[in-house]
């Protein structure tokens, strides 16, 4: 064991940590005002939304971060047409994958 | 058996299905985690320890990068701080909901709480109406925190033999797996504006500043754009403080009834 990268691995973890514990152990957030307690409700399709669509419509290549529409946002807007139609989010996923794994062998699409 | 144990059960099956896609994609990257650490400089423990105490795969991956860089560790502590904050909303808006577990059992389930282990619990509570640690274990262990460390060392250990994920699509999973589980969230208007808000201003913050401050003013800014739709009666009264039905302390983000859907 390298000491450097455990004491890395420890300070990464001291600054995680905190975030994903703190309101979790902060004491009356049950009795958080209704405003509060509707802004928290919507917080999870938000973060949700956001994440997907930037890791499907943004690239970052050579310190240049674009939009970019390939084959990535066509699978995942073809897994959530499943998921809705089919409220089945593994079978969204396999057909994504296997739209983006076709595409990419036959060289439809190029690899990232 | 009970109705709510029946359905508790279902809802379970289905969190393990949905987990399996993301399994697959904690696998294929954690493969590659351990390849990159280990042309890095990262022996087996090394990489293994970073991926039990931070378990944070972006910021791993970044990290790597940060030492292999020689960035000085108050930067790679700023910067690993930055991209994790998005970490604080998933644990602000599973709070109440987890506030009457006892704390040792929030402060183990925060070291798991991911994006995606957020995205399962979420839409898992959603569906059964209430906490279920069990399905919370389900999907932050059985579907990343296990295939994650065990594809880390593997990665390590095989090296070079491990092809690119990307080859075999697993590239797509995880915005495919977040875009699905966000959209059984969204049961009412008011939370799609608040998604379609979030988007909107994620992408455009990403391009113009970095993914990361997108993704985080997005999720702030949506829920507060989403809050001046006038939500549905049920849900309003649902929310108020006093006692109402099978919706109380115990779950005050629960769904009242399905009837605040569509």
């Amino acid at each position: 064991m390298t000491p450097y990268l455990v004491l890395v691995a420890f300070a990464m973890a001291a600054v995680t940590y905190p975030s994903r514990a703190l309101p979790l152990i902060a004491p009356g957030v049950e009795r958080l005002p209704r405003r509060a307690l509707q802004y928290l409700r919507l917080v999870g399709p938000s973060v949700l939304a956001a994440l997907a669509a930037v890791n499907a419509v943004v690239v970052t290549e050579s310190g240049t971060t674009r939009i970019a529409i390939g084959i990535v946002t066509a699978g995942t807007l073809l897994g959530l047409v499943i998921v809705v139609w089919r409220r089945n989010l593994l079978l969204g996923l396999v057909a994504a994958v296997a739209l983006v794994a076709v595409s990419r062998a036959t060289g439809i699409a190029p690899l990232p | 058996m009970t109705q709510a144990s029946l359905d508790v059960s279902s809802s379970r099956r289905r969190l393990a299905l949905d987990g399996l896609g993301i399994a697959a994609s904690a696998v294929g990257f954690g493969l590659v985690f351990g390849l990159t650490a280990r042309s890095a400089g990262f022996t087996t423990l090394d990489a293994t320890l970073m991926s039990v105490v931070v378990f944070a795969g972006a910021a791993e991956f970044a990290a790597v990068g940060y030492v292999a860089t020689g960035l000085p560790l108050p930067a790679i502590m700023l910067l690993t701080g930055f991209l994790n904050a998005r970490h604080l909303l998933y644990s602000a808006s599973l709070a109440p909901r987890l506030q009457p577990r006892p704390i040792v059992e929030r402060l183990a389930a925060a070291h798991v709480l991911t994006d995606e282990a957020f995205a399962l619990a979420a839409a898992h509570f959603a569906r059964v109406g209430r906490v279920d640690m069990p399905g919370y274990w389900i999907g932050a262990i059985g579907a990343v925190f296990v295939p994650w460390n065990v594809a880390t060392v593997v990665g390590v250990v095989l090296g070079g033999a491990i092809p690119d994920p990307a080859r075999f699509g697993l590239d797509v999973v995880f915005p495919a797996a977040m875009l699905g589980l966000a959209v059984g969230l969204v049961t009412n208007r008011r939370e799609l504006v608040a998604a379609a808000c979030s988007v909107v201003v994620a992408v455009a913050l990403a391009v113009a500043v970095a993914p990361s401050v997108g993704i985080i003013v997005g999720a702030l800014v949506g829920p507060a754009v989403g809050l001046a739709i006038p939500g549905p009666p049920a849900l309003e009264t649902a929310l108020d403080p006093a006692p109402m039905g099978h919706v109380g302390r115990e779950d005050p983000l629960g769904e009242p009834d399905g009837s605040d859907r569509g």
